[in-house]
């Protein structure tokens, strides 16, 4: 994938088709340390063990249209080709955890890219909550769906006017915490 | 820059639309979006179609995402749902052609046939000028 924000798309596509109702995407980006992290949890119905040793193998996949799965697999070789790592954690009927980890300055780690339209894209589904949280150094920007709905004063935040406005929102905000660097 | 605030704005104004979208009319915009969809170009697809939407002042269209359709070299696959008619699935599209779709098939009901997924001796294709020699 092209940016790292696809990657994260494509892993909230599996939270939700685990059925998760919310999904916590934390973005870290810490230049002093030079780690870039992002760690995304849901609420779904999980992995059971057997399946979660070879999570990150292609052939590894619960979907039933063909026998490949690429999603992990593709985010974790972005991560190895980063000199870090792609960690998944899960208990069935809690949830799972991916952690993927790169080195922020290296010369193969992808641009975040329009992380804004990932979360918009996600949003679009009505029954799914999502927390994002991005830190950028010490500076921090968080965005939760249910606090939006709250202001709205309904549960349809899936139309075109509020998906929009929100992606501006977080466009701006996230300029404002890096000062400039997306 | 932008606050929660203006949130309560958008709120006021779009009270009515959102009463309005309950009754049987609405129109749903469905756009695939597993690995292969994101790798093919599904997300700028997805935007377009919500600002084309938005600039044309649509209210009664609902912008869904799935999973994999399971036609992954096709992608990205928008299908465009219209209450009482037969689902119509455009393939290997891109942000112009989903602008056109909201455009001519969604406001004004003509289906965009070059776009659509044709099946010719039991191959599925998309071009529609193999169909017409």
């Amino acid at each position: 994938m092209r940016e790292l924000s696809l990657h994260i798309m494509d892993i909230i596509e599996n939270s939700i088709n685990a059925n998760a109702t919310l999904i916590e995407l934390y973005i870290e980006e810490d230049t002093n340390k030079n780690r870039f992290t992002i760690k995304i949890k849901d609420n779904g119905k999980g992995i059971e063990e057997e399946m979660l040793k070879n999570i990150t193998d292609p052939f590894v996949t619960s979907r039933t249209t063909r026998r490949v799965g690429l999603g992990l697999s593709l985010f974790e070789s972005t991560c190895l080709r980063c000199n870090g790592s792609l960690k998944v954690y899960s208990k069935v009927n809690v949830g799972t955890e991916v952690v993927a980890i790169m080195e922020h300055d290296n010369i193969d780690r992808p641009p975040l890219g329009k992380i804004e339209e990932t979360v918009v894209s996600v949003l679009t589904n009505p029954n799914i909550d999502l927390v994002y949280e991005h830190l950028y150094n010490d500076k921090k920007f968080t965005l939760d769906s249910r606090e939006i709905k709250k202001i709205l004063g309904c549960e349809e935040i899936n139309t075109p006017e509020v998906l929009l406005w929100i992606k501006d929102y977080i466009k701006e905000n996230l300029n404002e915490i890096s000062g400039g660097a997306f | 820059m932008k606050t929660l605030q203006e949130l309560e704005e958008i709120r006021k104004r779009t009270l009515d639309r959102v009463n309005q979208r309950k009754d049987r009319t609405t129109t749903r915009i469905v756009v695939g979006m597993a690995t292969c969809g994101i790798a093919a170009g599904a997300r700028p697809v997805l935007l377009a179609i919500m600002e084309e939407i938005e600039k044309l002042g649509l209210t009664d269209v609902v912008v869904a995402q799935t999973g994999c359709i399971g036609l992954c070299k096709m992608e990205p696959i928008v299908e465009v749902i219209k209450p009482g008619e037969e689902k119509v699935t455009y393939v290997k599209m891109d942000a112009e052609k989903a602008r056109r779709i909201v455009r001519e098939h969604v406001k004004d009901g003509k289906v965009v046939e070059e776009y659509t997924m044709h099946v010719i001796q039991g191959k599925i294709l998309n071009d529609y000028k193999v169909e017409k020699e």
